[in-house]
């Protein structure tokens, strides 16, 4: 198969957040901003890439009956490291995105892609699909953040653009992540018809 | 007085879904009917109260004394895998009704990032373990309120002609923002409760 091709499919075609609609609630909890949301997208990636290639170099040893606790274990370990690393090189990090760094545990995405990719292709093919989907995942959520920071704070990555006379504050609390997200999917949905 | 804060603090002022988007995935997935929405959320609270109380033990009496507090992570999910399990076949085994009612969302559970938070959220905030049950508790109320609302909701929706580019997911999460939204009206509640009860 095709490593480009595989790279471009969990990018545009299965995009986690747009098309495949997995991995919601750090989707709306941490985009509050563009930094927040890129940082998640980030975590989300390593922690899938390392665990796609894991997972796909113990799939042949891996019985099949305990295959789902196996790969959960292999997923918690990498966040383990991942929530260290964090809390030793990047505080401000660790801190903005609090409780949803162990929660990637549980993130559906990663789950899925060792269920659906990693355990039936071989480990760069998974390299691939992780830094896919995990590069797909890090683009929709920033793009919200962006969206969500331009409306409600008037800035981008902390750059001011507008003046505050003119932000929305709904749009960076709780409701306003619903209502975009919303309205984002209704764009994509009409572009993917056009 | 505090477990009355903590109690009205968890279902309205920070709902788990609404206000913290744990549990957005059976919140948005399994909310289509009223009935389905009630059996999701009394399987939730069933699995949410029983995992708090294990996980609170376990982190108090096994990683705590031992100093192994970085393998929380670790050790929560696979608590609350087995749990999940474990009453899989104690229901199957001992009320086979109950298990028909909510036998299909109990293997959804354990994804559920509502239970793995609320786990982690107790120890962060060093409750003590009843502080802890009954924060667990009415956070599985708040979040079967809002899921029965949302329920609600939807089936009202159902009638209504949608424009064709909001149908499915859109149209959904756009209604929940309006939800999120009337609960926000019950934000500073807490406050004006601390000061009543003379907390601050």
């Amino acid at each position: 198969m095709n490593y480009i091709k595989i790279l471009l499919n969990g990018i545009i075609k299965e995009n986690p957040t747009f098309v495949l609609l997995l991995g919601m609630c750090p989707t709306l909890a941490t985009t509050t901003s563009a930094q927040n949301g890129m940082s998640m997208g980030l975590a989300t990636m390593f922690v899938l890439i390392c665990s796609n290639i894991a997972i796909s170099l113990i799939k042949s040893i891996t019985p099949d009956k305990v295959r789902i606790p196996v790969f959960i274990v292999v997923i918690a370990s990498f966040v383990t490291i991942l929530q260290m690393c964090l809390k030793a090189y990047l505080p401000e990090v660790n801190k903005s995105l609090g409780l949803f760094i162990p929660l990637i545990v549980v993130n559906c995405i990663i789950l899925g892609r060792a269920e659906a990719f990693a355990c039936k292709n071989n480990s760069v093919a998974s390299l691939f699909d992780g830094l896919g989907i995990g590069l797909g995942f890090t683009v929709s959520l920033t793009f919200l953040g962006i969206v969500r920071e331009v409306l409600g704070a008037g800035s981008v990555f902390g750059v001011v653009l507008l003046p505050e006379t003119y932000n929305i504050l709904l749009f960076i609390l709780p409701p306003g992540a619903f209502i975009t997200l919303g309205f984002l999917i209704a764009i994509v949905n009409k572009l993917k018809k056009a | 007085m505090e477990y009355i804060l903590i109690f009205i603090s968890a279902i309205f002022v920070n709902n788990i879904v609404l206000s913290q988007f744990l549990g957005i995935c059976p919140f948005l997935g399994v909310s289509k009917k009223v009935d389905t929405a009630l059996g999701m959320s009394a399987a939730v609270a069933f699995v949410l109260t029983l995992a708090t109380i294990v996980t609170f033990l376990v982190q108090k009496l096994v990683l705590d004394v031992f100093g192994l507090q970085y393998l929380q992570t670790i050790t929560f999910i696979l608590v609350i895998a087995s749990l999940v399990q474990m009453v899989e076949i104690v229901l199957k085994k001992v009320s086979p009704a109950l298990y028909q009612a909510l036998g299909i969302f109990l293997p959804l559970i354990t994804t559920n990032c509502a239970v793995l938070g609320v786990a982690i959220l107790v120890i962060q905030k060093d409750y003590n373990m009843l502080e802890g049950i009954v924060y667990a508790l009415s956070t599985a109320i708040g979040f079967g309120l809002a899921m029965t609302v949302f329920a609600g909701m939807r089936e009202q929706l159902e009638m209504v002609n949608i424009p064709k580019g909001m149908r499915g997911m859109a149209i959904v999460l756009v209604s929940a923002g309006l939800l999120s939204l009337a609960f926000m009206g019950f934000s500073g509640v807490d406050g004006g409760l601390k000061q009543i009860f003379g907390l601050e």
